[in-house]
């Protein structure tokens, strides 16, 4: 065990060294690139054995991360942004064909206008794509998920997608444990696939036209796959905590149990949150924060027995469904009766410091409006 | 919790210097963070990089308004940026100047250009306005800034860094 003060990029670059894919099919984008350029190193020095293809587009990554994980090896890649927005066609090829690929997304806005800094939009617009979706608080957290993705698809058959905030976390350094390969190997050995792989001495095929007779059943398998993970990701992520000593989970509930107001929160902003909660908690304030780690599956009975004390709920989301609010707000309205108040942040990297966090807890103790922009210049209509 | 803010100009090092900053206070035992000003760096124009440093774990996820201490690699940025912006009462300034009158007592210049032209023959500033930092402020331990230069710029380069920190930091 070594701890290195490192970018979150970083931290995803070394997991993925230690978790040994044999392909890495990758295009480099802002705010992901520095991971490319690591792993086309590790490649280069001979420090990881994989095949590392420089595809020519984001499309060809994700069709080339098909390919290799169709043949039953262990793959990686990793994008951002408008990237992730060019593979969306072939996300959903890779969920339905049960291929547990592991891809980390650089979560930044969508243009237009053009934004190379941070929101959450990129990888929420995916979300039906059947792939696991895991959004990390810190550069550890980005390390760790890296590894339990594996586990996870690898048991799950379905892809992960680790999501990281651009810039907040992928440019900023922190310490940072980097785990022993004794211990990685004893968590993740090799992947050994068991069902359905391209192998030319026992040939098939996949991804095949399905007629109207199977493709229906082919969709209830993803969805019941996704459900299922549920119980996978909770077993994966105690072993993990087993070996490693640091715990997670589908959610993290911090000072939830009295709280009667539950903000609801995915990856860095979470931190933050926690500061503002600290500090609410010693003048008496009884605030809490569910930090969603899991957005798919979406873990609605955790959810649900979290916040079942509390009166009110506000979530923040860095997604806005036009005309519907932040994307988390409505997974939540649509599955919780609780009184429940959605807040637009961040959009495009507009920074969230903690006079946000208040005016968000201030705004759901006195509520003017079910969904607000925070921090909208000229105000809101 | 320490803050530092980092203003320099975009190819001077000062992403470099809050990121070795952060290292070195980590080598000294505590925790620290630091990140660039999330904006597009072109060379030449502003840009900013931020270091925390605390006791514990840092969960401080946005910029740094309201710095105790502000490091500027390059004093015509003082006519640009609002390097004065958020300054805590006791916090103070450290400029690359050749100044040495300054308009407020919390400015502290140091002619980090000619010390890097004398040691490094080159006018790179970053690193030697570490030595002068850890003098200034004792939140870092020079031991801890040579230690991070060399490993951040091997061989020479690393020494000749290492040399002008010192200097720096013996000038203060």
């Amino acid at each position: 065990m070594t701890i290195k003060v490192m970018t979150a990029n970083k931290a995803i670059s070394e997991a993925v060294k230690l978790a040994k894919p044999q392909v890495i099919p990758v295009y480099p984008i802002t705010p992901q690139t520095s991971i490319s350029e690591y792993l086309a190193q590790y490649v280069a020095d001979g420090d990881l054995d994989a095949e590392y293809i420089r595809v020519e587009s984001e499309h060809s990554a994700m069709s080339a991360s098909m390919g290799a994980s169709g043949t039953g090896v262990r793959v990686f890649t990793a994008t951002s942004s408008q990237g992730l927005m060019y593979m969306h066609e072939v996300l959903y090829a890779a969920a339905g064909m049960r291929l547990p690929i592991v891809m980390a997304d650089a979560n930044r806005a969508i243009s237009a206008p053009l934004s190379i800094w941070n929101d959450q939009q990129d990888s929420i617009v995916q979300r039906d794509a059947g792939w696991l979706q895991t959004y990390v608080e810190n550069g550890q957290d980005a390390l760790d998920s890296i590894l339990m993705a594996y586990k996870i698809s690898e048991k799950v058959l379905l892809p992960s997608m680790v999501c990281l905030d651009g810039f907040i976390l992928t440019h900023t350094v922190e310490p940072v444990e980097i785990p022993d390969e004794s211990q990685v190997k004893k968590f993740l050995p090799p992947y050994k696939p068991k069902h359905a792989f391209l192998d030319p001495d026992w040939s098939m095929s996949l991804g095949t036209l399905t007629d109207p007779e199977y493709y229906m059943e082919a969709r209830y398998q993803v969805e019941e796959a996704m459900e299922k993970s549920i119980a996978i990701i909770n077993k994966v992520t105690k072993e993990f905590e087993d070996i490693f000593g640091r715990k997670y989970g589908l959610t993290e509930n911090y000072m939830c149990d009295d709280a009667d107001i539950i903000l609801i929160a995915m990856g860095s902003i979470a931190s933050t949150i926690k500061e503002v909660i600290n500090d609410l908690r010693a003048k008496g304030e009884k605030i809490g924060l569910l930090k969603l780690r899991s957005y798919r599956p979406f873990p609605v009975k955790e959810i649900a027995e979290t916040v079942k004390n509390a009166k009110k709920l506000a979530v923040l989301d860095k997604s806005i469904l036009f005309g519907m609010g932040g994307a988390i707000y409505n997974d939540i309205k649509s599955k919780l009766d609780k009184e429940t108040y959605g807040f637009i942040v961040g959009l495009g990297g507009r920074d969230i410091t903690p006079k946000e966090i208040n005016e968000i807890i201030e705004k759901t103790k006195s509520p003017v409006r079910d969904i607000t922009w925070i921090g909208l210049k000229g105000g809101q209509q | 919790m320490i803050e530092i803010r980092f203003h320099g100009r975009g190819g001077q090092g000062a992403v470099t210097a809050a990121e070795i900053l952060a290292k070195a206070a980590f080598e000294d035992g505590n925790y620290s963070q630091a990140f660039p000003h999330f904006g597009v760096e072109r060379r030449g124009a502003p840009v900013m990089a931020f270091t925390r440093i605390n006791d514990k774990p840092i969960l401080s996820r946005y910029q740094i308004y309201d710095p105790d201490y502000v490091i500027v690699l390059d004093d015509g940025l003082v006519e640009v940026a609002d390097v004065f912006s958020g300054l805590k009462d006791e916090g103070s300034i450290i400029i690359n100047t050749q100044n040495e009158k300054q308009p407020k007592d919390c400015i502290y210049p140091i002619d980090a250009t000619g010390i890097a032209l004398e040691n490094l023959g080159v006018p790179i500033i970053n690193t030697v306005l570490l030595g002068a930092f850890a003098k200034h402020s004792g939140e870092v331990s020079l031991n801890s800034i040579i230690k991070i230069i060399k490993e951040t710029f091997p061989g020479k380069i690393g020494e000749k860094n290492s040399v002008a920190a010192k200097v720096a930091y013996d000038s203060i």
